[in-house]
């Protein structure tokens, strides 16, 4: 990928809004991605964060609103841009959607083989490569079926991370698992973003959004109600919305969520 | 009077009859398990993932073929065709047995992959389309696979089925096992011996199937799809 200037943003999705079912989910909302930029959507659920996300790798075409590329407008219509613009943009979903049929290699290699026209042995010589990344270079040969569910979310991040992906979308990467696996998905999540790769992330743990996030956008009825930086929206005293739903979010469920390493 | 179940008259003139008819069976019911089974797979990913069209027209065929007995559709092939003005097709016996057991089997396969194809989940397509894959990638190396693996102990099923049904051959002349045997029942008068020896060739090849059958799921088997660990 050819890194565009620091000051362009490499991903624009400019004023979506997006109905489902005759209600508008998504209202005008806007997002733009400078390299190493990592933002986290928050708020309560049904506010369209997911919504949002689908919407900027066209799973969910948009109903109104516009993608840039850099400097070029993706017109979703046409499916060769679709296709290349998914290249683009990776996505780790809540409930991992890996392939059942396929072992953890064959799941990374597939998309590699069959988008990218790599052969076999290239694909799985760089399925081996993500997997080592993500700390499973010894699960290669395992199925879905036989992994734990921070293991699955891991392989979904390699398969991801696979295709060269300018930015990552993160659909509540962690809210699926066992509180005892989180932390290794989060740790790899950390690593990514301190390795500058550019990440939209829905989620709910706070504490992590406030160390990794560049900015934090609060959510609620399909709008962007507040956007900033986690030290300016969560400062003590700040008084906004996220700050409040922080707040509340804590209360809810006792203590911050464990945090390692 | 010869003695019932006479050792001499089975191996002697009942066997070497109708193992002629079984090879003829055997010719009828492997292609048509091949061929049937992989056009049923075909027809299966286009009701589901098909064009509107697609899906009306397989429908349509499926509800046809389901909808009428297999031996009128059979007659209606080797008796039928021929009559019909400005088509007046000729088949085989051999043709038109295999023809009507093919579309058959076909048909009752798609509906097995049908549902397997159903059930896989949603997700697993939107991930693959999340990836840059196409639709029809998506459809060929993420949803069949699976399905296929779903959908086997029913296409089994149907294939123990076709190993039967292949003995209404006989009537559009035809001459399989069953066929064979009839013609010697009438020259010997010993129906209870020929048939009884035609049956135990039909349960020899209908173990020989599941066998086979248990192997190919063995063969498939991947951690998650079926009981096997």
């Amino acid at each position: 990928m050819n890194a565009p200037q620091n000051d362009t943003p490499i991903l624009r999705a400019e004023h979506f809004s997006k109905y489902l079912t005759g209600r508008k989910i998504l209202d005008d909302c806007s997002i733009s991605m400078r390299p190493g930029d990592v933002k986290v959507l928050i708020g309560p659920s049904g506010a369209g964060k997911s919504t949002f996300l689908q919407c900027i790798n066209c799973l969910l075409e948009p109903d109104e609103g516009e993608i840039w590329l850099g400097e070029r407008r993706v017109d979703f219509k046409n499916t060769r841009e679709l296709y290349d613009l998914r290249q683009h943009v990776g996505m780790i979903f809540q409930d991992f959607k890996l392939f059942d049929h396929l072992s953890a290699e064959n799941n990374v290699a597939l998309a590699l083989r069959k988008v990218r026209g790599l052969s076999k042995a290239e694909a799985l010589k760089r399925a081996h490569e993500e997997l080592a990344r993500v700390g499973l270079e010894d699960k290669a040969k395992l199925y879905p079926a036989q992994l734990s569910g921070g293991q699955k979310q891991r392989v979904a991040i390699a398969r991801a991370l696979a295709m060269d992906p300018t930015i990552l979308l993160l659909d509540e990467p962690t809210s699926a698992l066992d509180p005892e696996l989180v932390g290794e998905v989060l740790t790899v999540i950390r690593d990514l973003a301190a390795r500058g790769m550019p990440m939209i992330m829905v989620t709910h743990q706070m504490e992590f959004a406030r160390a990794v996030a560049t900015e934090i956008l609060f959510m609620e009825a399909g709008h962007v109600i507040e956007q900033g930086s986690p030290e300016e929206l969560l400062a003590p005293g700040a008084q906004t919305r996220t700050q409040d739903f922080c707040t509340r979010l804590y209360e809810l469920c006792g203590e911050t969520p464990v945090e390692e390493g | 009077m010869l003695d019932f179940l006479d050792i001499n008259f089975l191996t002697g003139r009942v066997m070497p009859y109708l193992d002629r008819g079984l090879v003829m069976s055997l010719q009828l019911i492997i292609p048509a398990a091949l061929i049937g089974g992989f056009i049923g797979v075909v027809m299966g990913v286009m009701r589901v993932f098909g064009t509107p069209w697609m899906r009306r027209g397989t429908d349509a065929v499926v509800a046809v073929i389901r909808g009428v007995p297999l031996t009128v559709q059979l007659m209606v092939l080797y008796f039928g065709l021929p009559s019909v003005p400005g088509l007046k097709i000729y088949l085989s016996p051999y043709a038109a047995a295999l023809i009507g057991f093919i579309v058959c089997t076909a048909s009752y396969q798609s509906e097995y992959v049908r549902g397997a194809l159903l059930s896989i989940r949603q997700g697993q397509i939107r991930a693959a389309q999340a990836l840059g894959m196409t639709r029809w990638q998506t459809i060929l190396s993420v949803v069949v696979p699976q399905a296929v693996r779903r959908a086997l102990p029913g296409c089994g099923n149907e294939i123990i089925y076709l190993v039967k049904y292949s003995s209404l051959a006989y009537i559009v002349t035809c001459i399989e096992l069953t066929g064979e045997a009839k013609v010697l029942v009438s020259r010997t008068f010993r129906p209870t011996e020929v048939y009884l020896v035609a049956a135990c060739y039909y349960l020899v090849m209908v173990s020989a199937a599941t066998y086979l059958l248990a192997k190919l799921e063995k063969k498939l088997a991947i951690p998650g799809f079926g009981t096997q660990k």
